[in-house]
């Protein structure tokens, strides 16, 4: 790794790393302030969503989540949070070579004495530590949140730290699935549809699998993964999907490697 | 000493050509001119050279390495000066060469300074709001603040104003002097006249012609200019080549024994006369004929 690019692409993400984490923390935030007002209406709110049709119930991942309890209240608005979360990693992962690519900078590094393996790993740590502080500040939001608007209610510290803590590997999935797909193609003028495709598309198929019940969509969308209705239920992850995204994560990482080192830069004249 | 060796080196981009079957090698300590017209494949030998894409078959090394096993460490003794410039639009100037000094061993503060005395760049304006021929200057100082022991400069001279040129060429001869080999790639062939030893010209991603500058110019041709009221067709001899008129001057390129050129011009009468040198340009156009 080298320090200095580290350190300059730290520095690059800083102000994003702000803007993602005061989204996420107001999403919480306003989101657990309601929560007071929204259980004291528990019976009233309960029979409103019986009346919902059960795909749409379904579409918001309802059907699995007691709103009425905390941890429950709390998962539905974590969904939200992990939409953002997953644009987020999608984006550092999808950006990661190729703004350099579509700025036309990327010669500079690379003709430094610097290897290619060298470059990607500095970088790769940088946006890793940037996605890791961003999920330390939302999960401390969260806490505070929960803590602060709770009222009467009790909570399951246990299930809310498992909810939390599947943001990691998450956004480890989106980054280097992100990471991959810029280094299939051949030059990414903008990155942001791309993150945006990625993260409404797996949502939509998650949403798509909660509706038709199909269980080989699940795979297919690290929402199912980690949909926060079944961690609060069972207690505990998935292990086999658990192991297919760290398998996956690998896999992705490995092949970008394989890939920048035989890539050609395109002569930005 | 060789510094650069190329042997059979061949790039595609997919089916379109970048360059084929290229093969020469520059000597250490020398000024060797790349010439050729824009698509020529100037751009892709380079960027060849610094490994910035790889080769579809060929081999070419720097400093008797290969270059696409040991890029790193080839590189570590190399400045590029890219024909188009492009740098972190938010930094300053000095922020852009410290980063890019960090790389290399040693303390480059005092070379720095020194470099951008003599190119008369400010240092504290954010490299988003600089000039063309700004953005150049960064650009050759970044390419030389770590004392390569060999330079790429590919079209250096683009966006630099006269005097500007003039400055960035005494020190190119000054690192030069010092022992620096320089790979200059150019179509402007002035400039390459100026400052080359040895000059490879590339057409169509083949090398056509390597050779010393000086034979290059003398042992080929001479350009003859004559006023005269005569008929051109008196010059149409074997070794003419270029016969033109205008304005009542004649003018051609001639190869071959001078004396046979001279008795053909004292046999007319002749207002004025000239034999000069061609330029590199126009012998240049030669090979493109």
């Amino acid at each position: 790794m080298n320090k200095a690019i580290y350190r300059y692409e730290l520095r690059q993400r800083w102000s994003s790393v702000g803007v993602w984490f005061a989204s996420l923390a107001g999403l919480v935030l306003i989101f657990m302030s309601l929560f007071s007002s929204f259980s004291s209406d528990m019976a009233a709110m309960n029979q409103m969503l019986e009346k919902f049709p059960p795909e749409f119930k379904a579409v918001f991942g309802l059907t699995a989540l007691d709103l009425a309890t905390l941890e429950g209240y709390f998962a539905f608005c974590f969904i939200f949070c992990q939409l953002c979360l997953a644009i987020q990693a999608a984006n550092y992962g999808l950006s990661l070579i190729s703004v350099e690519e579509s700025e036309l900078t990327a010669d500079f590094l690379l003709t430094r004495p610097l290897s290619r393996p060298t470059i990607l790993t500095s970088k790769l740590l940088a946006a890793l530590t940037s996605l890791f502080v961003t999920q330390v500040l939302f999960w401390g939001a969260s806490l505070a949140s929960i803590v602060l608007f709770k009222g009467d209610a009790q909570y399951d510290l246990h299930a809310i730290a498992l909810i939390l803590g599947s943001t990691v590997i998450f956004q480890l999935l989106f980054f280097s699935v992100g990471l991959l797909i810029s280094l299939l193609v051949r030059r990414m003028h903008s990155v942001t549809p791309w993150s945006l495709g990625l993260a409404f598309g797996t949502y939509v198929i998650s949403a798509f699998s909660g509706i038709l019940g199909d269980a080989k969509l699940e795979y297919l969308s690290p929402f199912k993964h980690f949909e926060p209705g079944k961690i609060i239920r069972n207690m505990q992850y998935d292990t086999r999907l658990v192991l297919l995204d760290a398998a996956l994560i690998i896999l992705a990482v490995g092949v970008s490697y394989w890939l920048y080192q035989k890539r050609d830069i395109a002569s930005p004249s | 000493m060789n510094i650069i060796e190329v042997q059979n080196l061949t790039k595609y981009y997919g089916k379109s050509r970048g360059i084929e079957d290229l093969s020469f090698s520059v000597r250490e300590g020398e000024i060797f001119g790349f010439i050729g017209p824009n698509g020529a494949g100037k751009s892709t030998t380079i960027r060849l050279l610094l490994s910035l894409i790889h080769p579809t078959s060929g081999q070419a090394s720097i400093f008797g390495k290969d270059v696409t096993k040991k890029g790193p460490e080839i590189r570590s003794q190399i400045g590029y000066l890219p024909s188009e410039v492009f740098y972190y639009d938010h930094m300053h100037v000095g922020e852009l060469l410290n980063y890019s000094a960090s790389f290399y061993p040693g303390d480059h503060r005092l070379r720095i300074k020194y470099l951008a005395e003599v190119m008369e760049l400010e240092m504290n304006r954010k490299i988003r709001d600089l000039s063309y021929g700004n953005k150049k200057k960064v650009g050759i100082v970044q390419g030389l603040l770590h004392n390569p022991t060999l330079l790429f400069l590919d079209e250096p001279t683009s966006g630099l104003d006269p005097l500007m040129q003039r400055k960035f060429f005494d020190l190119i001869r000054e690192e030069n002097k010092k022992g620096v080999t320089v790979f200059f790639s150019s179509h402007f062939l002035g400039e390459v006249q100026r400052l080359c030893d040895r000059v490879g010209i590339i057409r169509e991603g083949r090398m056509v012609e390597i050779s010393d500058i000086r034979t290059l110019q003398t042992n080929n041709y001479k350009k003859i200019r004559v006023l005269s009221q005569h008929s051109p067709a008196n010059f149409e001899i074997p070794g003419v080549n270029n016969l033109q008129q205008e304005d009542g001057w004649t003018q051609f390129f001639y190869s071959g024994d001078i004396n046979q050129v001279l008795q053909r011009v004292s046999d007319v009468t002749i207002e004025d006369l000239s034999i000069e040198e061609p330029t590199l340009e126009e012998i240049f156009m030669h090979y493109y004929e």
